[in-house]
């Protein structure tokens, strides 16, 4: 046999055990973990919104998997209990995150359940959280004189409007804030074989 | 099954595994004792370094090397010149559009209110615009232009197909524009590192195939008996990096939990089977070129390259550490991290004694600085690594600026040093011109080297201030935020230093093709590589 027949089996090979560890046993295993008793499927605005979510990349920021008690205090900080496999079953992909620029939101349905928060707060995070350093999304919304009926308008803390304008949010705003207030994992999940 | 005895186990079976792979390749890769790493070389060449950009004098060599070897090698290098050429000026654009992202999201972290009118100016896409330049465009553009260089030089033949390799490399630029194209507008598949839609992955898969099809050609027509280590990391890295991309950007596989652990498992791999092996084949290449000595030790070498083929493409669950995913694969994967310190020491070693008592051929040329400083950023960003997929370190370091500065240190003081030293060489190899203002290497260099260090040092203070923060519940999460801010900051201005140098670096290319050359090579590259001064 050549050398690099030899090689390259061997570099096949060694490329195949990784797989079959880090891809294969999980797809047999984890993959189609059923929905966690207690989870909701998303509504057709939420997971208009999850795409929003995606696009504007809240995932570089934000994580979605708090971390169990013995290893980090993220339940302290009210960020929930630890995830499980079956806490993603409607997530197509998970976004798990690397980040922690910006708390974690797995459950930010229940820690922050207000529509009008939310919306001012993506309009201009500084509004409510001084020195915050997430952006603004001003593109999400609208600046009208006067809003047409029907429209959300969004009441922000004074300042942060230009005088005599009003801030509509568009329906792009309304489908984010929709998901993150389906952001619930509360419900009790105690699944001893992905904790770690 | 208990943690411990998982832990044991993977210990076990991968030494066994490992030392089973080195005994079955040992028969044919290592049958040829001092030949084997003196095979880059003429006859009668070790001892004259193949000088790149240094030259100010004309070598009187003796004895002279073998004339009609170095023939061959010209040779070698007319039949890849267009294509590494193409690459290249690919490898320049990616660079500079990757360079201009990156700074505008790092500048968006400490001015959060800067360009927030565009959502493609957002920090979530400008970020992803910049990761994707580089993972994609620079790094691979750079890596394939450098291996299509070495391959036929290596294999003493020319390069077959290269045509193949052209029409792939222009069929993966279009792919590429086309995905950044459609990430600033908003349409990704929601994955690090594969964020690019599927449907135009199609293109990348076809592209890149049209890329590896010469090496196969290559291959077939070699005229050497022994492959040498540059050939194995690269052969593979052609071989992995297909596998790697087609699976994990197969629409409708992966789901849930699994969908996570099969992209950390393609993320961690693109560094580490495609990235890594490119660059160190680089570096096996060109460091003894330039030093004109081979390699210590070739075993070390083969030790370094199967020790990285095994357990690299196992440790990325290192990056779901505390995450839903099963405990078994968190715990084989810091196992495996743990023990890619040993191809690393092998590596290091090898590379420290190559360039024992050769430290001054360190001062008359940049390409080798580059190269070398490449070399222990290697070495540093794997240990680095390792100790960061520890529970304990990883308890802090795990959602914080650490990583970033880490992932700077690998991809940016390892990786790309080692190709830019490459470009150095290689381009006045394949143009036939000399690079006209030698100087501004240095400064490239040095703006490189610094600005990569105010980079590092900045985001690893700052990233452990955060993650110490995060991990005290009585301090509110805004600390975390705050304690960051001189850092991102101080990050920045590395960030700038560095596109500085790549804007100088692009700058003295186009100087070189408008012909700014205070000497022109006369009157063939031919001539002059054969004659041992280009
Ligand atoms: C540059 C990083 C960054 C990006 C990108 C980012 N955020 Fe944030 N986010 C933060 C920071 C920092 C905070 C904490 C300060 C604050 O509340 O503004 C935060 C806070 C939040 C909060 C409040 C969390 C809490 O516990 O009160 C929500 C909700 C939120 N972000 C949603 C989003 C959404 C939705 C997106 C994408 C459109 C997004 N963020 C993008 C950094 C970011
Ligand atoms: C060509 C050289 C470079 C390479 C190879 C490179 C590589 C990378 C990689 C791999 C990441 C992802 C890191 C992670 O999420 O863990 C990243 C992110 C980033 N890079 Fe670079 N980079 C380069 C140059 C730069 C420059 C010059 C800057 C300017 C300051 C920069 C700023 C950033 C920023 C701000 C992020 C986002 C980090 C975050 O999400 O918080 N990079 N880069």
């Amino acid at each position: 046999m050549h050398s690099e027949t030899r090689l390259v089996l061997g570099g096949l090979t060694t490329l195949a055990v990784a797989t079959a560890a880090l891809v294969v046993l999980p797809y047999l295993t984890v993959r189609d973990t059923p929905p966690a008793p207690g989870l909701k499927p998303y509504t057709a605005s939420a997971l208009r919104g999850r795409t929003q979510y995606i696009q504007h990349g809240c995932m570089y920021c934000h994580s979605q998997q708090p971390r169990a008690r013995d290893f980090a205090p993220d339940a302290k900080r009210g960020w929930g209990r630890a995830t499980v496999a079956g806490d993603y079953a409607y997530d197509d992909p998970p976004l798990l995150g690397t980040m922690r620029t910006g708390p974690d939101l797995m459950n930010i349905g229940v820690r922050q359940p207000g529509e009008q928060w939310h919306l001012g707060h993506l309009f201009q995070p500084r509004a409510y959280v001084p020195g915050s350093i997430m952006p603004a999304y001003p593109f999400l919304f609208e600046l009208r004189d006067k809003a047409e009926p029907g429209e959300t308008v969004v009441t922000l803390p004074p300042g942060f409007v230009p005088e005599g304008k009003t801030v509509v949010a568009r329906p792009e705003a309304l489908d984010l804030v929709s998901y993150l207030k389906s952001l619930d994992r509360s419900y009790p999940a105690i699944d001893p074989t992905t904790t770690n | 099954m208990s943690t411990l005895s998982i832990l044991m186990s993977a210990f076990v079976l991968s030494i066994v595994g490992l030392g089973f792979f080195i005994w079955s390749q040992r028969a044919r890769l290592t049958d040829s004792g001092p030949e084997a790493s003196e095979i880059i070389f003429a006859k009668g060449e070790i001892g004259h370094p193949e000088k790149a950009i240094d030259r100010t004098t004309p070598q009187a060599v003796s004895p002279r090397p073998d004339e009609a070897e170095l023939l061959a090698r010209v040779r070698a290098d007319a039949s890849s010149a267009q294509v590494v050429f193409f690459f290249y000026c690919c490898a320049f654009v990616w660079l500079l559009v990757a360079s201009a992202a990156g700074l505008t999201a790092s500048i968006k972290l400490h001015s959060p209110d800067w360009l927030t009118s565009e959502a493609w100016l957002s920090f979530g896409r400008i970020r992803t615009l910049h990761l994707n330049a580089v993972a994609y465009g620079w790094a691979p553009m750079a890596g394939l232009g450098t291996a299509l260089f070495i391959i036929p030089r290596l294999l003493k033949t020319e390069l077959a197909g290269a045509r193949y390799a052209l029409l792939g490399g222009a069929l993966w630029n279009a792919a590429l524009v086309a995905g950044l194209g459609s990430l600033a507008y908003g349409v990704s598949d929601g994955m690090e590192w594969l964020e690019i839609p599927w449907q135009i992955d199609i293109l990348f898969v076809a592209g890149g195939a049209l890329v590896g099809l010469p090496l196969i050609l290559t291959l077939l027509r070699r005229t050497v008996a022994h492959l040498y280590v540059s050939v194995w990391y690269m052969g593979c890295a052609l071989f992995w990096f297909p596998i790697l991309f087609f699976v994990a950007n197969f629409p409708g596989l992966h789901h849930g939990v699994e969908a996570a652990t099969m992209n950390w498992w393609f993320g961690h791999n693109v560094l580490g089977l495609f990235y890594t092996p490119l660059a160190l084949a680089s570096i096996y290449y060109f460091l003894p070129k330039l030093i004109g000595r081979p390699i210590q030790s070739y075993n070390l070498s083969l030790l370094g390259f199967w020790g990285l083929a095994f357990f690299y493409g196992q440790v990325g669950g290192h990056h779901l550490i505390g995450g839903p995913v099963p405990g078994w694969l968190v715990t084989l994967s810091i196992v495996q991290s743990m023990m890619m310190i040993l191809p690393v020491a092998a590596f290091t070693v090898n590379q420290h004694l190559t360039l024992k008592g050769h430290l001054s051929a360190l001062r008359g040329s940049p390409t080798l600085q580059f190269i070398c400083l490449g070399g222990l950023m290697y070495t540093a960003s794997s240990v680095q690594g390792s100790f960061e997929a520890l529970r304990s370190m990883n308890a802090v370091t795990h959602f914080t600026h650490y990583t970033v500065a880490h992932a700077h240190l690998g991809l940016y003081g390892f990786v790309s040093m080692v190709f830019f030293g490459a470009i150095y060489f290689v381009v006045p190899r394949i143009t036939g011109r000399e690079w006209p203002w030698p100087k501004l290497v240095t400064v490239h260099f040095w703006l490189a080297a610094t600005g990569i260090a105010i980079y590092f040092v900045s985001l690893t203070i700052g990233g452990w201030l955060q993650g110490t923060a995060m991990l005290d519940p009585s301090r509110g999460f805004m600390e975390s935020v705050h304690a960051t801010l001189p850092y991102l900051r101080g990050r920045s201005v590395g960030g700038a230093l560095m596109v500085l140098g790549h804007v100088i670096f692009a700058v003295h290319f186009i100087g070189l093709l408008a012909g700014a050359s205070g000497r022109a090579v006369q009157p063939s590259p031919a001539l002059n590589a054969a004659t041992g001064d280009i």
